[in-house]
């Protein structure tokens, strides 16, 4: 069978893991009904442990579902501490279902998979090693990759039915009251771990800074914690963010930036009182740069930015450029550290942030969205999880679900090296280009030919080139020569999910 | 003096011809003149290596309309004849000639084109040439070297060589300049070529930046040689004409078409005699205008 975006699903697959090809990115009325987790009453005074090892023993058993999240990113102390002691108890079937994984996490994840104790994988992505490891068929069953906002509908559905979560906060009490803001190793928003907390059978902390009880204020509750660990050290604040977020000088990003401006200024979202989501890349940050000139000028404000957030950002909201942040994760310390101190940055989790099966999430009330592409094609559809080896090396984080924004810019060089970022048909469809509006490259921009709307208003912006997408990939290929096709065999490797639950794409081993 | 004397040459970029990445984007910035260099930013070893990329760069990949130039090693090294007939061979706009100290070389320059032409099937005369001009000799003879080829399309005040040649070094208010600069202008000018300012080096100095392109501005150069694509839109913004200027020039080209109408040679406005600088700047201001998006297809001035 074959998705809507035209890819050829494995039917033995889909039929086995009871999946529907992804048809359409209107999500329409369903009536859902969710899930709700075992509850281990507590009287609530015997919660902390003294060692992993213990509490793995106590929680973790053979063909359970267990879960981490990401928000220290490469900083990260608990991941490899907890996968150890389970590895080493000889616990075998898992099912690892993490908000993503990061390199640091990777060495661990396959040794896991080698020892047997790992044998379904679902995320938001994977790179380096780990990523090479399962393309080249290095796990058995496929991966399962889902957005951040498909991951919060996945388990309130009990798609993902979280056994045991294992939470790293930089400090707890020791009933389990919880954030991300105080302590070492701070991250800012929890965004991605509520949803754990909320769902999973059992939740166990680790943290490595035990506060007076009641710790305020508090994003994980001891209403929802079993078990809290004291461990030496949760991660290490010089990896958790990019640290002092630096303005790209690059004269390419710099240009795409100033261009993607220009689109966003002239298209009828940029008025008082809107919306944006921008990311963290490079080109990202110097949007917000001359976005917030442009808001200047113009005397226009906007409402919420929204996402993962950075400094620029949360220097808009201290300017009252922006009024609200709603902050499902911190990118940098900066804006990590604003989250503790102005009542303005809302702490959001994923389900709130992302999820379509909702009461309106609020993705669903943002106008403008930046985001980037590793290839994008003729048809606007979007990879950002293979590389141009076929490998996978990204993630999906919050693509899918952000580019339901009323006006989403896709930015990106039209070639990288001597890669071609727009090219006829993208390795691995993740985003579909139903939801995608504008490209913007360094040469100028392409408008998605069904938003008749933006070509009218796009079009004649001085010192702005619009093109047709089928130019700009003639364009790219003229520069870098037609790639060898990329040689693949039969067995899936890994199921890319639409943010509704369907499959809109697989990924294939690759063949060397 | 070539006959593309309108072209505008606010900017001209240096691009170092051994850097494929740079080669490669050098058209996404909307730089005048794009300035491949042979010589100066090119180690020894990559001689070779830096003229057969930017030969292929030429052959392959698209600058749109800006105008393209390489500067060629020196005379005096074992590079330069090689580059001159590669270039050429390329179809390369434009040689630019380094330390150029006496209309000879020049003359040299324009003989090895001419005979490169042939060799290769060219258009003869289609290749044009411009000169840096790096030393106090150099200075000196200016008037003579913007003069010494019908190929020459501007020449270009190199200041790094120049203020050590001179004793000196470059100084934030470029007092040390003062003569080179209006030496090489009124050379230019005399000549009917254009006329580039140097390079200015601190990227992190806008201030500066700013400053020293107005000053240049000011005395009546076309443009300035770069060394960052940032520069670019730096450098347009000084040269945008206002918008009185724009409604002037186009009153002016109003009434000389007025004028062409009515058959008449006298070309007035408001009841006065339109001579002919009035006209010139009329019509380069209307070019600066398009140029910076300020004025529609029809020269309507559009409201920022």
């Amino acid at each position: 069978m074959k998705s809507k975006v035209n890819r050829e699903l494995p039917d033995d697959l889909m039929q086995k893991l009871d999946y529907k090809p992804f048809e359409t990115t209107e999500i329409g009325h369903p009536e859902i009904q969710r899930v709700a987790p075992k509850v281990h009453v507590s009287t609530g005074d015997d919660k902390i442990v003294d060692s992993i090892k213990q509490v793995v023993a106590d929680t973790v058993k053979d063909g359970m579902t267990i879960s981490f999240h990401h928000h220290f990113r490469n900083g990260d102390f608990v991941f490899n501490q907890v996968m150890r002691v389970i590895i080493d108890a000889g616990i075998k079937n898992l099912t690892l279902a993490p908000s993503s994984l990061t390199g640091v996490m990777n060495d661990m994840v396959i040794e896991a998979i080698k020892a047997g104790t790992i044998t379904n994988i679902t995320s938001s992505g994977m790179r380096g090693s780990l990523g090479d490891f399962v393309s080249h068929g290095g796990l058995k069953n496929p991966v399962i990759f889902r957005s951040h906002g498909n991951r919060a509908r996945a388990i309130e559905h009990g798609d993902i039915k979280i056994d045991v979560a294992f939470l790293g906060v930089p400090s707890a009490d020791r009933l389990g009251n919880a954030n991300g803001m105080e302590g070492n190793a701070v991250f800012g928003s929890l965004g991605y771990a509520l949803m754990d907390a909320q769902y999973a059978d059992q939740v166990v902390l680790l943290t490595d800074n035990i506060v007076d009880y009641p710790n305020t204020p508090a994003s994980i509750k001891q209403t929802q914690v079993d078990y809290v660990v004291k461990v030496d050290k949760v991660g290490d604040p010089d990896k958790i963010g990019s640290g002092a977020t630096r303005f790209t000088k690059d004269p390419k990003e710099l240009k795409i930036a100033s261009m993607v401006n220009d689109v966003i200024t002239h298209s009828p979202y940029f008025k008082d009182g809107f919306s944006f989501q921008t990311g963290s890349g490079g080109a990202a940050l110097a949007v917000t740069r001359y976005l917030r000139q442009s808001m200047i000028d113009n005397q226009i404000t906007a409402s919420f930015a929204l996402g993962g957030i950075t400094k620029p950002t949360t220097d808009l909201l201290n300017e009252g450029l922006v009024k609200k942040v709603m902050d499902v994760q911190d990118f940098d310390k900066g804006a990590a550290d604003s989250m503790h101190t102005n009542g303005n940055q809302q702490e959001i989790d994923a389900s709130w942030y992302a999820d379509p099966d909702n009461k309106g999430a609020m993705v669903d009330q943002l106008d403008v969205v930046i985001l980037s592409a590793l290839e994008i094609d003729t048809k606007f559809n979007v990879n950002v999880m293979t590389g141009s080896d076929g490998v996978i090396r990204g993630a999906i984080g919050g693509h899918q679900d952000a580019a339901t924004g009323k006006l989403t810019i896709i930015s990106a060089p039209l070639v990288r090296g001597r890669i071609a970022t727009v090219v006829p048909d993208v390795t691995t469809v993740v985003t579909p280009g139903d939801s995608v509006d504008v490209l913007v490259t360094e040469f100028g921009i392409a408008i998605n030919p069904k938003r008749t709307d933006l070509i009218a208003v796009l079009s004649n912006i001085p010192g702005l080139p619009v093109y047709k997408i089928e130019d700009l990939q003639k364009m790219a290929e003229k520069r870098v020569g037609t790639p060898k096709p990329l040689e693949f065999t039969d067995r899936t490797v890994a199921l890319i999910e639409y943010r509704d639950g369907t499959v809109i794409d697989t990924v294939k081993e690759v063949k060397d | 003096m070539a006959e593309n004397e309108e072209r505008l040459r606010r900017t001209m970029m240096f691009v170092p011809g051994n850097n494929p990445a740079m080669v490669k984007d050098a058209g996404i910035y909307g730089a005048d003149s794009i300035m491949f260099d042979l010589e100066d930013s090119v180690s020894l070893p990559e001689k070779d290596a830096a003229r057969l990329l930017v030969y292929e760069a030429l052959q392959t990949q698209d600058y749109g309309t800006a105008e393209m130039v390489v500067r060629v090693n020196g005379q005096d090294t074992p590079f330069y004849d090689n580059d001159v007939k590669a270039m050429v061979k390329a179809g390369i706009d434009v040689i630019r000639l380094p330390k150029a100290e006496s209309p000879e070389m020049v003359q040299k320059l324009d003989a090895d084109i001419a005979a490169a032409e042939k060799e290769f099937g060219r258009e003869a005369g289609s290749t044009h040439l411009m000169a840096a001009i790096e030393s106090a000799k150099g200075v000196l003879r200016a008037a003579d070297i913007a003069a010494a080829s019908d190929r020459m399309i501007g020449i270009a005040l190199s200041a790094e060589d120049y203020t050590t040649d001179m004793k000196t070094h470059r100084y934030p208010d470029g007092r040390e300049l003062e003569f080179a600069r209006n030496m090489v202008l009124h050379a230019a000018r005399a000549a009917g070529v254009a006329a580039f300012d140097t390079v200015f080096t601190n990227m992190d100095d806008t201030e500066g930046f700013y400053r020293e392109t107005e000053y240049i501005h000011q005395l009546g150069f076309d443009g300035k040689s770069l060394v960052n694509p940032r520069q670019i839109p730096m450098v347009n913004k000084v040269y945008e004409p206002t918008e009185a200027e724009i409604k002037n020039a186009r009153n002016v080209i109003n009434a000389i078409q007025e004028a062409k109408l009515k058959g008449s040679g006298v070309i007035s406005m408001n009841g006065q005699m339109v001579d002919r600088p009035v006209v010139l700047r009329a019509q380069r201001v209307m070019k600066l205008a398009k140029a910076s998006n300020l004025v529609d297809e029809e020269g309507n001035y559009l409201e920022k």
